[in-house]
């Protein structure tokens, strides 16, 4: 992979031949860990969505158009749970208040000066917690104006690919055995604990990580209907008070004790 | 129109909903400075919400892995998520130790097929929702809600 980006470096005179090379660079990104994951998850999340009630095109058409897997799933059981529209709305929009600061931390990275701002604003699209972690991860190693199109070339790509999965899928997982079945639905779960605790940099990342693990559960069985907004901005808001003034501070002492 | 109707729910409530944040996600691109505190609590806030989602997945799954018992899923969550630390927090790691643990406990105690939806605790509760998306069975009381397992009639 490396000497493949070297080698094609010196590239730059030709733009458009350097950017269809870089959105094909960023295409080949499928074939990564986190993407094949992914993949794998959204064959657990047909048979999810199978088991919900939901038909096939509907769970397509919501692949597509919504893309970030925890949202879909909120919405899944928000929608089976005989939730009305707004509630559904609200409850997803408060899910997806992450997409924000994904997106923001991105975008710098991403643009160049030429950048016009609906190119973004289509792209963004494409960010969910997957594309996240491959771009913060890789997009560096790119040239500033090929970032756009290499980004495009992972993040369409992979929608498009887990769109076609999920129509593919569905109804066949019915069919395997418990035993695969259940070991496909933990696959989703155990990759976001491994890789949203790989990729946080900052403590209060943590310290939320670990509220919203206890706390989603607890809430669970005390109030069902607002779990998931209770744990997020109660607990997140407790969790960053319980950074800023408690770890921080500590490490801001220790770091004076250090330096006298 | 009727048959239009779940995709303008999913539309409107998956689709703005999302996009929404990524729209201001972009605008905001360059003024949210990345060190400033209201950054660090968005994503604080953002970080709980997604693993409150997350455990709900261990602890109260659908589907193939409802019948199995807490502790194996709690166990293999867990000891992969140890594992993962130990090898220096490699995602493959951990997801690696916590499937194979789940696979090796459900073949040992022999859940080939889901056990019976019975005595479950009931989380969404019965009638307290104003509208039901697809009809549950009423004659499975226990049902957590519609999309568990057995509580669609055949053919729905």
């Amino acid at each position: 992979m490396l000497e493949l980006f070297c080698r094609f470096r010196p590239m730059v005179s030709d733009k458009s031949k350097t950017r269809l090379y870089w959105f094909l660079a960023g295409m080949r990104g499928l074939f990564s860990l986190p993407s094949l994951i992914l993949m794998t998850s959204f064959v657990g999340f047909s048979a999810f969505a199978l088991e919900s009630g939901i038909p096939r095109s509907e769970a397509v058409f919501m692949t597509f158009i919504v893309w970030a897997l925890p949202a879909k799933m909120i919405l899944i059981g928000m929608m089976t749970g005989g939730a009305s529209l707004a509630a559904c709305f609200l409850a997803v929009t408060l899910s997806s208040v992450r997409m924000m600061p994904m997106v923001a931390s991105i975008v710098p990275e991403m643009r160049s000066k030429g950048t016009p701002v609906w190119l973004l604003l289509l792209l963004s699209h494409f960010i969910a917690i997957t594309a996240w972690v491959f771009a913060s991860q890789n997009i560096h190693q790119v040239p500033r104006p090929a970032r756009v199109a290499y980004f495009a070339g992972f993040g369409m790509t992979l929608a498009l690919v887990n769109t076609l999965i999920v129509f593919l899928s569905y109804g066949a997982v019915s069919a395997f055995p418990p035993l695969v079945a259940g070991v496909l639905f933990f696959l989703t779960p155990v990759y976001f604990i491994a890789s949203i605790w790989a990729t946080a940099r900052h403590s209060v990342v943590r310290i939320a990580f670990v509220v919203g693990i206890v706390g989603g559960p607890l809430f669970a069985l005390i109030e069902p209907e607002f779990d998931i907004l209770y744990v997020g901005i109660g607990g997140g808001t407790l969790a960053y008070l319980f950074d800023r003034y408690v770890v921080r501070r500590k490490r801001l002492a220790a770091a004076g004790e250090g330096k006298a | 129109m009727q048959e239009l109707w779940p995709y303008v729910f999913i539309a409107v409530a998956g689709w703005l909903a999302t996009d929404f944040w990524r729209w201001l996600g972009v605008l905001a691109g360059n003024r949210l400075r990345e060190d400033s505190e209201a950054f660090y609590w968005v994503r604080s806030v953002a970080t709980a919400l997604v693993m409150a989602v997350t455990a709900k997945l261990v602890v109260f799954p659908t589907g193939a892995l409802e019948a199995s018992p807490l502790w194996m899923r709690l166990g293999a969550a867990g000891l992969g998520f140890a594992a993962f630390l130990v090898s220096g927090q490699r995602v493959a790691v951990g997801v690696g130790v916590s499937l194979v643990l789940l696979a090796a406990g459900l073949f040992a105690i022999g859940q080939w097929r889901p056990a019976p939806p019975l005595g479950r605790v009931a989380i969404t509760k019965p009638g307290g929702s104003s509208r039901h998306w697809r009809p549950a069975r009423p004659d499975l009381p226990f049902c957590r809600n519609a999309a568990s397992a057995g509580c669609f009639r055949a053919g729905e």
